[in-house]
């Protein structure tokens, strides 16, 4: 297996497609349009184990925008709307 | 001396298996009630250690961390603190994880340490994560973390040995100096630091084999499927209704004609009189037209506990967030609008997943909405009187198109309702956001579901002893008082207060084309939607139990015009008329300006539904 994630450039998570898979480079709630505070959507994120490093994998998406999806992250399947995974950048 | 009460907490996130691991050691000795002041439930059970010492241990929420974001999670933080009101500091806390899943557990176990409570780490389903090929270190991570640790299998019998053999062994060499609390709010950069440690002891001692579940990853390739997920889950609700309305009915009819002899022994032993009435037609008949709806509560919460333990409930969430989105509610407020078709009741209750507050009361609010099975009798009686019996189109039978469209009537102004919500009062507002693990599948216990039908049913018997007999009680009087003067040849109920109190409301409801036997009918209607039946058969005077329910269809074709019938039912798609909903909207909005908001509203859409309808059918040649 090779390590392409040098050369892949970096991406919000709320853009990939379906079968994305990528590592977290890291988190910026900033850039999510959330309802949430910045904080509180990165607490809530890394609650839930969206952290640097791990794993992901786009696994499902809704019917109505794509959204919501259903994610990978190491060992457990974790569903987001788009609008909150774009505070996740992976590459 | 006997030792005294031992106080177990259960902590853990979601999904970790806690309540399996809280019944396998409590069975059926549990109690739920409300925290005081906040509607979470509370669940606490009894059990004895094989050493002999009394245990009660107590279900705290599931949470994924101690800041307390939602009314549920605050009281985890507050319990475990010992801040919570009228709550004593648990002696030990029980850190519940799911053996496959560690990351997000250690996390809070290691959140939880700082609290300085005694801990124990419960490495539950421990037999799925052998299967999966994951093993653990036992040893090393109790080493690790400075916690003892148990490995525990809740839905085996025996499964909880290990655990309760180490709880005797704490317990026995408890300090009884409460060490000092040193856990405050989480930075962000603290939590990071929390999640790379667990992250850190997860590596060292536990070996993950990258082997996914593939179960559910075939059974999500098929649910979770953008155009066969949501045919699947039409196909689910669909058995569902089917079974609500179809495998309930026998029973249904059972306890209806125990009530009926029941109310019969009575009239025939007591000598006529007050007492008689009373007991016959306040008490039997009364708690009885509720308790006849058991059946359909327990089949409904049967499939609900089923696709929970199974883990569906979240998908359903997840297939219809966006869906739902348009109209401007939640994902999560699917289940709850789903079970409101059975009865508000538990409809309202299951809003307290959501943990967006105003998601959640838009969600309240439009439950009563959807048709529940109390207003099946006064549909069925009005269309069977009204609607003639024949085909449209060739292949619809016009009186079950009715009924479709009073459903549809029902739903679509719920969706109505929430989106003017949404635009007027909660306009500065951006959508909750949606986050939410999709746990593996298990197998449901029954055990499980069980106990869990039992704790519903008996809470839903334990209201209609209550509130709902009380009601009766009141509606009785209402009808029974003053007696009709000796002599009198009118039905004794014209000269009651009931009958006072609906001619001086009739004006009122004379555009809409009720006449005042109806107003009448409304007032113990009140109670409960389908006590209408019973009362308009009072009011019409007819005597008998099964046969009134015969006739009072042929009375009402020939009171009534089609106009006044088609105004009912109108009235019914909306109609307020639901003490026990009205009293839960109050006990979980903790508040009675948004139980008097959905009353008014109510209200007015059922006066301004029977108005238009009454018209315009009067218009057409109908009145």
């Amino acid at each position: 297996m090779t390590d392409d994630n040098d050369t892949r450039s970096q991406i919000p998570l709320g853009l990939a497609q379906r079968g994305y898979t990528g590592v977290i480079q890291h988190l910026s709630a900033r850039d999510a349009a959330s309802a949430l505070p910045d904080i509180e959507l990165e607490s809530r994120l890394i609650e839930l184990g969206f952290v640097e490093g791990a794993r992901v994998e786009i696994l499902h998406e809704g019917i109505v925008g794509r959204d919501p999806i259903a994610v990978r992250v190491d060992n457990i399947t974790i569903a987001v709307r788009r609008r909150e995974a774009m505070a996740i950048i992976v590459a | 001396m006997e030792a005294p009460l031992l106080h177990l907490a259960l902590v853990g996130t979601p999904n970790s298996g806690k309540t399996s691991l809280f019944n396998a050691l409590t069975g059926s000795r549990q109690k739920v009630a409300n925290y005081p002041g906040v509607t979470v439930e509370r669940k606490e059970g009894f059990f004895v250690t094989p050493l002999g010492r009394q245990v009660s241990v107590v279900d705290l929420p599931g949470t994924y961390s101690l800041r307390g974001r939602s009314p549920d999670e605050e009281i985890t933080r507050d319990f475990v603190l010992g801040k919570a009101s009228g709550e004593s500091m648990p002696d030990l806390v029980l850190c519940v994880a799911d053996s496959t899943n560690l990351r997000l557990t250690i996390r809070l176990l290691l959140e939880l340490k700082r609290t300085g409570r005694p801990l124990i780490l419960v490495l539950n389903m421990f037999d799925i994560a052998s299967r999966r090929g994951i093993t653990v270190d036992v040893e090393g991570l109790a080493k690790e973390l400075g916690v003892p640790v148990v490995t525990s299998i809740a839905v085996r019998k025996g499964g909880t040995a290990d655990l309760l053999r180490l709880t005797d062994e704490i317990s026995a060499e408890l300090d009884p100096e409460p060490q000092e609390n040193k856990w405050r709010a989480l930075s962000v950069s603290e939590l990071r630091a929390t999640q790379r440690e667990a992250d850190r002891i997860i590596a060292d001692c536990v070996s993950l084999p990258s082997r996914p579940d593939t179960w559910t990853a075939r059974i999500d390739a098929v649910v979770l499927h953008p155009v066969g997920g949501l045919l699947v889950l039409a196909l689910i609700l669909f058995v569902m209704f089917q079974a609500v309305f179809a495998w309930a009915q026998p029973l249904m009819e059972l306890l209806n004609s125990g009530f009926d002899a029941l109310g019969e022994l009575v009239h025939d032993t007591l000598p006529a009189g007050l007492l008689q009435s009373f007991l016959q037609n306040g008490v039997i008949s009364g708690v009885g037209s509720v308790i006849v709806f058991l059946p359909q509560i327990i089949i409904i919460f049967l499939f609900i506990l089923l696709l929970e333990d199974f883990g569906y409930m979240a998908r359903a969430a997840f297939l219809m967030d966006r869906i739902m989105g348009g109209a401007g509610l939640h994902g999560r407020a699917f289940i709850p609008l789903l079970s409101s078709f059975a009865c508000a009741i538990p409809g309202i209750m299951a809003t307290r997943v959501i943990d967006n507050k105003r998601d959640r009361l838009t969600t309240i609010l439009i439950a009563p909405l959807m048709t529940c099975s109390a207003r099946i009798p006064v549909y069925t009686l009005i269309i069977s009187a009204f609607i003639p019996a024949k085909e449209v189109w060739g292949f619809i039978n016009l009186q079950g198109l009715v009924m479709f469209g009073l459903y549809a009537m029902g739903i679509i102004s719920a969706l109505l309702v929430s989106f003017l919500i949404k635009f007027f009062m909660l306009r500065d507002y951006a959508p909750a956001p949606f986050m939410l693990e999709l746990p593996d599948y298990k197998m449901p216990r029954l055990k499980s579901i069980a106990i869990g039908i039992f704790t519903r049913a008996k809470m839903f018997l334990q209201r209609a002893g209550t509130t709902i007999f009380s009601m009766m009680v009141l509606i009785w009087f209402l009808a029974s008082f003053p007696q009709p003067p000796l002599g009198a040849t009118e039905p004794a109920i014209d000269f009651s207060l009931a009958a006072i109190i609906g001619k001086a409301i009739e004006p009122l409801l004379a555009p809409v084309g009720f006449n005042w036997q109806i107003a009448v009918a409304l007032i113990p209607g009140m109670a409960a939607r389908e006590v209408a039946v019973a009362a308009l058969g009072t009011v019409y005077a007819i005597e008998g139990g099964k046969e009134a329910a015969e006739q009072i269809g042929q009375v009402l074709a020939t009171k009534w015009s089609l106009a006044t019938a088609l105004s009912m039912l109108a009235w019914y798609i909306f109609a307020p008329q639901c003490a026990s909903t009205l009293a839960v909207i109050r006990r979980e909005t903790g508040s009675w300006t948004w139980m008097a908001v959905t009353f008014t509203y109510m209200l007015v859409l059922a006066y301004a539904a029977s108005f238009l309808t009454y018209n315009v059918a009067v218009a057409l040649g109908a009145g």
